[in-house]
């Protein structure tokens, strides 16, 4: 489930940004802030393209694992709950996989240059 | 962004406090924040008068303000202080703030040359002696400040805050955002099943890593920010240094992006005639990886309540499935696993 704030949550902020800094000198500040705002666009793009199906299928896996309907909040707050009391382990391979699955999914969206997550396509796809 | 009448009121008190201080001729320039969040402030500037020229830092909060987690920024002042007396890399206090100086609480110190931005230190090629010099230099400063035994009673008493009260602290953390993370609860889980027996207390700094460590071309010169400081499990430091959030993309260097965790052992070890538990250090890896985490997505919360809506904020909550790829890479490797193992 991709954290908050979600993507429309974001884009006011982009813009209320971009007319505070409007007018202004580029101080370096102003300069990082700008760059911030752009990376939080990139975001909220890919947020649009991916974050359904991303959705969907996180959302399918779960129902799979408890054998039941229900919305992704409640899934995974079952999910969180059943791993932090030790009803459910994390070294259960559909549990392990899914987990993967989810985290590798959400950086996608979050954060697709991160090192750790960049050295984990280059080892699956030489693989 | 700076409030100008802010800055000018604290150049006037300046003012006034180097007048009281040194010849009353004093004048104070290039007053310029460097960092800080919405309550300490850390600022550079000079004073120069009829004895000359001294670039100083002052560190200080502007309003009175109770922390349960900070040492208070007069405890991180001895702090300082006993850290240089122990041989530890660390700046001079020139002196503690006083009421009726007007700055708010902190403290004055003497400016030290350096560079604290980790991508110039990982990367840039002025620091490769440095980087060379940089995990022995930190195995050092961390044994002789695990050594540090306050001679006198520190103006706040530092908290007890070993493991078992540490993960409570991570617990709660987790409870308060409300959070639905599976990763983070396994985490959480698997922290509690594998938390080391404390160890008798010692002076923990709490936040030594990379962008609180002042580095010039040939090494340490400075270890900052100890308002995180405690007393409790010293591998706590070690495991933070390590944790990868603080490995800035050079995520094959575990110590901090630059070094080898058995150099860094090694060094420690010798400096201070302890051995160091590896499954202890690795505890405190995924503690700090999970902490980071939590602390993102702490950032998301003030961000939807409408507390800080700024878009830093809301970014930075962003990157707790950093933390999740982190946590997974340590506790549920794939086959091809990463380093942390």
């Amino acid at each position: 489930m991709l954290d908050k704030p979600a993507a429309q949550d974001l884009l006011p902020a982009v813009a209320k940004l971009l007319r505070d800094i409007t007018g202004e000198a580029p101080t370096p500040h102003a300069v990082f802030l700008s760059k911030v705002a752009a990376n939080a666009v990139d975001l909220a793009t890919r947020e649009a393209s991916l974050g359904p199906r991303i959705a969907a299928e996180e959302r399918a896996r779960l129902q799979q694992l408890f054998g039941e309907t229900a919305d992704l909040e409640t899934l995974n707050r079952a999910l969180a709950e059943a791993l932090l009391s030790g009803a459910r382990d994390g070294t259960d391979p559909a549990i392990r996989d899914h987990l993967w699955r989810t985290t590798l999914d959400k950086l996608s969206v979050d954060q697709p240059r991160y090192a750790a997550y960049q050295r984990h396509l280059k080892r699956t796809s030489g693989r | 962004m700076v409030d100008r009448e802010s800055q000018l009121a604290l150049e006037v008190a300046l003012t006034g406090l180097a007048d009281r201080l040194g010849p009353p001729d004093s004048v104070i320039r290039h007053l310029h924040r460097l960092s800080g969040g919405a309550s300490q402030e850390t600022w550079a500037f000079e004073i120069s008068n009829s004895r000359g020229t001294r670039a100083l830092i002052l560190r200080r909060e502007p309003f009175a303000r109770v922390s349960t987690l900070q040492a208070g920024l007069e405890t991180e002042a001895e702090l300082i202080k006993l850290a240089g007396a122990a041989g530890v890399p660390a700046p001079s206090v020139v002196y503690v703030l006083r009421p009726e100086d007007h700055c708010g609480r902190g403290f004055l110190m003497a400016r030290l040359h350096g560079e604290t931005i980790p991508r110039k230190l990982l990367r840039d090629a002025p620091y490769i002696a440095a980087r060379a010099r940089l995990t022995t230099d930190c195995g050092e400063a961390l044994a002789r400040l695990h050594r540090i035994t306050p001679t006198k009673p520190l103006p706040h008493p530092l908290r007890l805050a070993p493991g078992s009260v540490r993960l409570k602290e991570l617990h709660s953390a987790y409870t308060d955002n409300g959070l639905a993370n599976p990763v983070f609860a396994y985490a959480l889980r698997w922290l509690a099943d594998h938390l080391p027996p404390d160890p008798s207390p010692r002076l923990v700094h709490g936040d030594f890593r990379m962008g609180n460590l002042m580095v010039d071309e040939d090494g340490l010169v400075g270890v900052l920010d100890w308002e995180l400081a405690h007393l409790g499990d010293p591998m706590e430091d070690l495991g933070w240094l390590c944790a990868p959030s603080w490995r800035f993309g050079e995520i094959d260097h575990p110590v901090g992006g630059f070094g080898r965790r058995e150099d860094l052992f090694a060094a420690y070890e010798r400096a201070s005639g302890h051995t160091v538990d590896p499954a202890r250090v690795r505890f405190w890896e995924v503690f700090g990886a999970l902490q980071w985490g939590l602390m993102c997505a702490g950032m998301g919360t003030l961000f939807m309540s409408g507390a800080d809506p700024s878009i830093e904020r809301g970014m930075i909550a962003r990157r707790v499935s950093e933390t999740e790829i982190d946590l997974l890479d340590y506790l549920l490797p794939k086959s091809h696993g990463g380093d942390h193992a």
